[in-house]
């Protein structure tokens, strides 16, 4: 129960730093040159002036700075996100669209780079300094410092356009619409390669980090207890190491699940998935204020969650922090 | 002897003779012995995704590569790019150029199985047309009523004349109808409609997907007999150019309108025979690259040193280099497509001298001390990459007669404020956009009068009676014969004084299935209806 307390006052604390930063987003937008209407007319090519000036009425700029961050705060506190300009509608249901594949992406690449980072940094790790650990890491350093749309657009060409095995974008196949399991089949299929894409360079971090904690683990005292005691390695490396050597990686977890929901711009662009790291890009250029603050507020209450979550799971790995929280 | 080349040769040579052949006994049968087929789903590339739908409110082409299927014009442009009635059956003008009547099509209904009238027209034209439509609104400044004596009837009356070969040279941009039973009530802007459009046109609104795609189905009862035959066309919304150009390849789409791939791409999908690139098809929407002065500087107010900075630029160089095919050397601000007003070359150029524009610039007093004459801040316009190209072009070739020039990037709505708002540039570089009549998109770069923040106008600081007169002359002058000599002196003026220099003048690239039919056989065609378009088995 104490960690729950703990958690409950680092909530508590998170919500003033809610606003800061919102209110630090509204005024560091204000400082980008244009606003929606101008990015509307480059949208429509062209527009006469007396049309910008009936525009900015409509979307609520005629008014001072000031006004509008107070309009848009009291909003915020009766739990209105606002209206979006480029979308016309409610910017929460806009949001609401969106999610679903921001999340499914976003869970899939973390599992598979946190399911293989973990196989591959033990595997490094037990065999360090030898070929496996060579070959890993080596590979490790290959993904990391590739840049992701390159990956995407190569995964392209070899597994949709020469192999044609996997669809080259988009979420789910409009031609037919499926149902029931076949339409959960066919999402999967569509997620296959930017799954990979964005989690491989993550699945790079991963391996180094549990590689080198893992390393370290292995040469503390308690192991060589184990060690002493006659246990095989498997069950050394099992249930003495890796449960210590995972607790840097639960961190970098928590870390990067705000990283992932930004950092998938890229790939969501490649792979024409409707997510949420795009709708933020497309709402910076449209300066469409609404919806980028909905963004803002909606991934850090993702990262909050997900740090929530974070928190407890170390009270599970390590009874001695919740003990001593 | 290489033996396969040979082979070739001689293929070659024996399908260009059954070629010729089949031309001597029917020129027109090239595309035509085959039976159009019906069905088939056209997936179209889709790269930027626009807040409506609703071609009678916002001109652009983003928005007629959807509502233009689904909305029809009064007027659209046939093959030789002639005015060809849509939902006008025939016009005619009073000589005084005031009132302009349209007879509609008898039989049309929208979508939902109201009957179309003149009622929408004379609805349209008043509250979108004249008040929401970019350019509309200029277009349409004097218009004073639109009288429906008939259903089938509406006048339109005017204050001061409006030449017949401008309004029908315009419509088919800025003349797509709405129904007014859907939209009478409410804020215009707002209406959900826009977002799902109700037309008279070949296709159907079915579903939009806000970030991934829009489906439009085939209507069977258009009016057109036999017509269309696509059963469904799909919009699938691609951000990344690599991208679509990957799904070309994977054959998940069918056709990338308006240069929507990276240039080399385009090149690349060229010499793949199941693609067609071309810029045939897209005539209707040419285009100039700039260089629009600030004569805020005092600098850049000196006629010497505009033409110096013109005469520094090895234009031909930069096509032959990083455009290839899908660009030419601009004369002006009329583009040679525009077949109605092209002066012809003939008026003042500006060719790649650097001695001479070292020598205009001494001239002018600006001496090269420590190696620069003086600096100067140009702002690249976010739209494509030529634009990017022809920036870093700039500033190389100006560098070399001893002007520091710094490139300063942004964003759409950046670019605009900061240029036609801000007037934060000396140099800025963009496209000027031309909209087959000098009157509708392009005498706005140069009339005085502009008001501040009105994108695409004269924010350049500049004014020229001459050339004041000449535009306003042009614009109420019903003969279309004096209106070409009127353009012609217009071009002459403004090539003389340079306020913006216009040295390149690019089509707009499609990239499109070698499969489809009837494609591309009209000036404006990735906005027109795609009735006839058809793909082969």
């Amino acid at each position: 129960m104490r960690i729950l307390s703990l958690a409950g006052r680092r909530l508590a604390a998170s919500i003033p730093t809610l606003f800061l930063i919102l209110i630090g987003v509204f005024l560091l937008l204000q400082l980008a040159p244009g606003d929606t209407v101008d990015a509307l007319m480059a949208q429509m090519g062209g527009g006469d002036a007396a049309t910008a000036q009936e525009l900015r009425k409509f979307y609520g700029l005629d008014l001072s700075v000031p006004a509008q961050l107070g309009n848009y705060l009291w909003h915020l506190v009766r739990l209105d996100l606002g209206f979006s300009s480029i979308y016309g509608k409610p910017v929460a249901t806009v949001i609401l669209e969106r999610l679903p594949p921001t999340i499914l992406l976003m869970t899939a690449s973390l599992s598979f780079a946190f399911f293989f980072g973990l196989l591959f940094g033990v595997i490094a790790a037990r065999g360090v300094n030898r070929w496996p650990d060579t070959l890993i890491s080596t590979l490790g350093l290959i993904f990391y410092a590739t840049p992701s749309f390159w990956f995407g657009l190569m995964a392209i060409v070899v597994f949709s356009v020469y192999l044609q095995w996997l669809p080259p974008g988009g979420f789910e196949d409009i031609g037919n619409v499926q149902t029931g399991i076949w339409r959960v089949l066919d999402i999967a299929s569509h997620l296959v390669l930017p799954t990979l894409t964005l989690g491989l360079i993550f699945l790079a971090i991963y391996l180094r980090i549990m590689r080198a904690s893992m390393l370290e683990v292995l040469n503390l005292d308690f192991v060589r207890t184990a060690r002493a005691k006659g246990l095989d390695e498997t069950r050394v490396v099992t249930r003495h190491v890796l449960r210590n050597a995972l607790l840097p990686m639960v961190t970098l977890i928590g870390l990067q699940a705000g990283t992932m929901l930004g950092g998938s711009v890229v790939v969501e662009s490649v792979f024409s998935l409707p997510g949420l790291g795009r709708l933020a890009y497309e709402s910076v250029v449209q300066r469409d204020l609404n919806t980028l603050l909905g963004i803002v507020f909606v991934s850090a209450l993702l990262v909050i969650s997900v740090n929530f979550v974070v928190d407890l799971l170390y009270a599970r790995l390590d009874p001695r922090i919740a003990a001593e929280g | 002897m290489d033996l396969s080349r040979l082979e070739i040769n001689r293929r070659t040579a024996l399908l260009t003779s059954a070629a010729i052949a089949a031309n001597v006994i029917n020129p027109m049968r090239a595309f035509a012995q085959e039976t159009p087929r019906k069905g088939g789903v056209f997936n179209v590339h889709y790269g930027a995704e626009q807040r409506q739908l609703n071609p009678s409110i916002q001109a652009s082409t983003g928005v007629y590569i959807i509502g233009g299927k689904i909305q029809e014009n009064l007027v659209d442009l046939d093959a030789q790019g002639q005015p060809v009635g849509v939902l006008a059956e025939s016009w005619e003008a009073t000589p005084d150029g005031k009132t302009v009547t349209f007879k509609l099509r008898k039989g049309i209904t929208w979508h939902d199985g109201k009957p179309f009238t003149s009622e929408d027209v004379a609805f349209t034209a008043m509250n979108m047309w004249k008040k929401i439509l970019n350019y509309g609104s200029t277009l349409q400044l004097f218009l004073t009523s639109v009288d429906t004596p008939d259903p089938q009837t509406a006048i339109f009356r005017y204050e001061r004349p409006m030449p017949l070969n401008l309004l029908l040279r315009a419509l088919p941009d800025l003349g797509y109808v709405s129904a007014k039973h859907l939209y009478e009530s409410g804020d215009i802007r707002q209406n959900p409609t826009n977002l799902a459009p109700v037309g008279t046109g070949p296709f159907k609104f079915v579903k939009y997907e806000r970030g991934q795609y829009i489906i439009a189905d085939r209507n069977p009862d258009y009016w057109r007999p036999n017509a269309p035959y696509l059963d469904r066309i799909v919009w699938k919304v691609i951000t990344d150019r690599a991208a679509a150009a990957a799904q070309m390849e994977a054959g998940e789409l069918h056709y990338s309108p308006f240069s929507g791939l990276t240039i080399s791409d385009m090149a690349r999908l060229g010499k793949d025979k199941r693609f067609i690139v071309q810029t045939k098809g897209n005539e209707g929407n040419a285009r100039t690259n700039t260089i629009e002065f600030n004569f805020r500087r005092k600098e850049l107010s000196d006629i010497r040193v505009r033409r110096a900075i013109a005469h520094a630029i090895n234009v031909p160089f930069f096509i032959e280099n990083f455009l290839g095919d899908f660009a030419k050397l601009g004369t002006g601000p009329i583009p040679s497509t525009s077949t109605d007003f092209y002066p012809g070359p003939n008026t003042p150029q500006y060719a790649y001298d650097k001695a001479k524009a070292i020598a205009l610039l001494d001239e002018a007093g600006f001496k090269a001390s420590g190696g620069n004459r003086f600096a100067l801040k140009l702002l690249p316009a976010p739209w494509g990459e030529d634009i990017s190209l022809w920036s870093t072009f700039i500033q190389q070739s100006l560098g070399e007669v001893g002007i520091q020039v710094d490139i300063v990037r942004n964003d759409g709505g950046g670019f605009l404020k900061q240029v036609y708002d801000d007037h934060a540039f000396d140099l800025a570089t963009g496209w000027h956009q031309y909209r087959n009549d000098p009157a509708v998109s392009t005498t706005v770069w140069y009339r005085s009068g502009q008001p501040k923040g009105a994108p695409w106008t004269n924010q350049w600081g500049w004014e020229d009676k001459t050339v004041d007169k000449t535009i306003d002359d042009a614009a109420t002058e019903v003969d279309p014969a004096k209106r070409k000599a009127l353009y012609a002196d217009f071009v002459k003026e403004v090539n003389t004084e340079l306020p913006v220099w216009m040295p390149i003048e690019q089509i707009f690239v499609t990239v499109i299935t070698a499969k489809a039919r009837n494609h591309s056989n009209t000036p404006r065609w990735g906005s027109a209806s795609w009735h006839d378009l058809w793909l082969s088995a």
